[in-house]
């Protein structure tokens, strides 16, 4: 891994926000978008039940926020693959002196820095709207949100091996891969509101954990340790199987010559 | 005696049950442009993309200067580079962005100076602060030149450099090709449909068929042994099917 072709492939991207601000747009746009119905729709609830309204609803806020720290992460990675594709950029990339390490570790940093971005906007506009305010949870927060950033990246790289493997007209998982796993994942609801016959799905899917733990820590102020565990113990085994899925798929793309065809669409 | 910069052996690429490189083998001595002509399908694409590294081949073996590519590919990269008239530079970033993110890639030192020499070699330091999707074609080609240059690659792989190139440009692109040879020792891979180009430019020319190579050896060498009073019609005459044999003049 080099540091130098890391820090020119981050740069390439920041280039491009900065050469064209209506990309700024889709970081803030849809999740704002976002923020405002869930966040009425709380306040809607929230009248009409009085001192009965429960904490789990209030926490719908913070899961808006949550869920598109992991989004954004997750299309950090995958949508700088299809940068290079639709710029025809490819091939001069990986006919360039880039390994999978470097190509990857620079997604991450994208992914990173766009997550920034949307969960801080996100997390300012909160507090001014709706007075909910997710740093309540202070330092408790920044292992949960770490993991949610790495369950965001494995999902990229699941994401870009996919769209690799079959091809341009794949592109739409780009967007979509996040959302097959969202019902299962307990972003709005606990993993109880489930059919028992799906919640094992639940179990296996480290976000899930994060948003379990982040209810636990909205109502009493604690961590949960057990679903910090599970989350991270997760993770790391998705991170694993995602970085050799990646390596496989950029093996078997060279094999095939995939990477071509990206070129002739 | 000197290794070759590129040594190619008993090359074979097979994509299911096409093989558009079929047992192809050649060297390439340092400061020589090599020609790679052919009809589509030739294999020519094929052949420039396994050693970039792009398509792994299925049989033989790629050496750039006397490493095996598949086991120190980007030790090999840094000292290469490629510009395809199929590709392009991020439209959306401007012309020293683009050439500041490659040349940060391969680790270019002086990189600024490096850009504007690069640039005025190409004759495109006017277009510096431009946006490079704004770039007329020929704009775009000096500017993919330029990123293919920024390295002082040693060896410096060019598929079709003057496809859609007015006569203007292309004899610009052309002079450039052999000024870095001169100055800077490069050897060049150069794939063109533009027999003038390979005439003018190139020492030797590899002639490919589908997937085979049919002959190598000078312009002059190549036309004696098919008995053709031109590349051009030996060009036809090969892409329709006349009659050919596979030989090499060395």
């Amino acid at each position: 891994m080099t540091f130098s072709t890391i820090q020119a492939l981050v740069l390439r991207n920041l280039y491009l926000y900065s050469r064209t601000p209506v990309r700024l747009v889709e970081l803030v746009f849809w999740p704002l978008v976002d923020l405002l119905v869930w966040g009425y729709l709380t306040v809607f609830l929230q009248k009409h039940t009085g001192d009965s309204f429960p904490y789990q609803i209030t926490f719908l806020i913070g899961a808006v926020i949550l869920w598109d720290i992991l989004f954004r992460a997750q299309q950090g990675v995958a949508l700088y693959f299809l940068e290079d594709v639709w710029s025809r950029n490819l091939l001069n990339v990986f006919s360039a002196p880039v390994t999978n390490a470097d190509y990857l570790a620079s997604t991450y940093v994208i992914g990173f820095l766009r997550a920034a971005v949307t969960s801080l906007l996100l997390s300012v506009l909160a507090i001014i709207l709706y007075s909910f305010n997710l740093f309540e949870l202070n330092w408790s927060l920044v292992p949960f949100v770490f993991n949610l950033l790495l369950f965001g990246w494995s999902l990229g790289m699941i994401s870009t091996a996919l769209i690799v493997r079959w091809g341009p007209a794949a592109e739409t998982l780009a967007w979509a891969v996040p959302f097959f796993i969202q019902p299962f994942a307990a972003v709005y609801y606990p993993i109880d509101a489930l059919p028992d016959a799906i919640r094992w799905i639940a179990e296996l899917i480290p976000c899930a954990h994060v948003f379990e733990g982040m209810r636990d820590g909205l109502k009493d102020g604690t961590i949960s340790w057990i679903d910090l565990g599970k989350a991270t113990g997760l993770n790391v085994i998705y991170l694993i199987l995602a970085g050799m899925l990646f390596v496989r798929v950029m093996k078997t793309a060279r094999e095939k010559g995939l990477l071509t065809k990206f070129v002739a669409q | 005696m000197e290794a070759p910069v590129l040594e190619v052996t008993d090359l074979v690429k097979e994509f299911g049950a096409v093989r558009p490189v079929n047992g192809v083998s050649f060297t390439m001595k340092r400061g020589e442009i090599l020609g790679l002509l052919g009809a589509n399908g030739a294999g020519k694409t094929t052949m420039i993309n396994m050693i970039l590294g792009i398509v792994t081949p299925t049989g033989g073996s790629i050496r750039v200067f006397d490493r095996d590519l598949t086991r120190e590919r980007i030790a090999i990269l840094r000292r290469m580079n490629f510009c395809s008239t199929y590709t392009q530079l991020p439209g959306n970033l401007r012309v020293w962005q683009n050439l500041t993110v490659f040349g940060k890639i391969y680790r270019v030192p002086h990189l600024k100076k490096r850009i504007d020499e690069v640039l005025e070699l190409l004759e495109i330091s006017h277009l510096k602060d431009r946006v490079s999707g704004n770039l007329s074609a020929g704009e775009s080609t000096r500017l993919n030149l330029c990123k293919a240059l920024l390295n002082k690659p040693e060896l410096l792989l060019l598929d079709e450099p003057t496809a859609s190139l007015d006569p203007d440009i292309a004899d610009k692109v052309r002079k450039v090709t052999k000024r870095i040879r001169e100055e800077d020792g490069a050897s060049i891979l150069y794939t063109s449909h533009n027999m003038r180009d390979v005439e003018e430019v190139c020492d030797r020319i590899i002639f490919m068929h589908q997937g085979k190579i049919l002959f190598t050896g000078t312009a002059a060498e190549t036309l004696e042994h098919f008995q053709e009073e031109s590349l051009e019609s030996l060009f036809i005459r090969v892409a329709r099917g006349g009659e050919i044999e596979s030989a090499s003049a060395s």
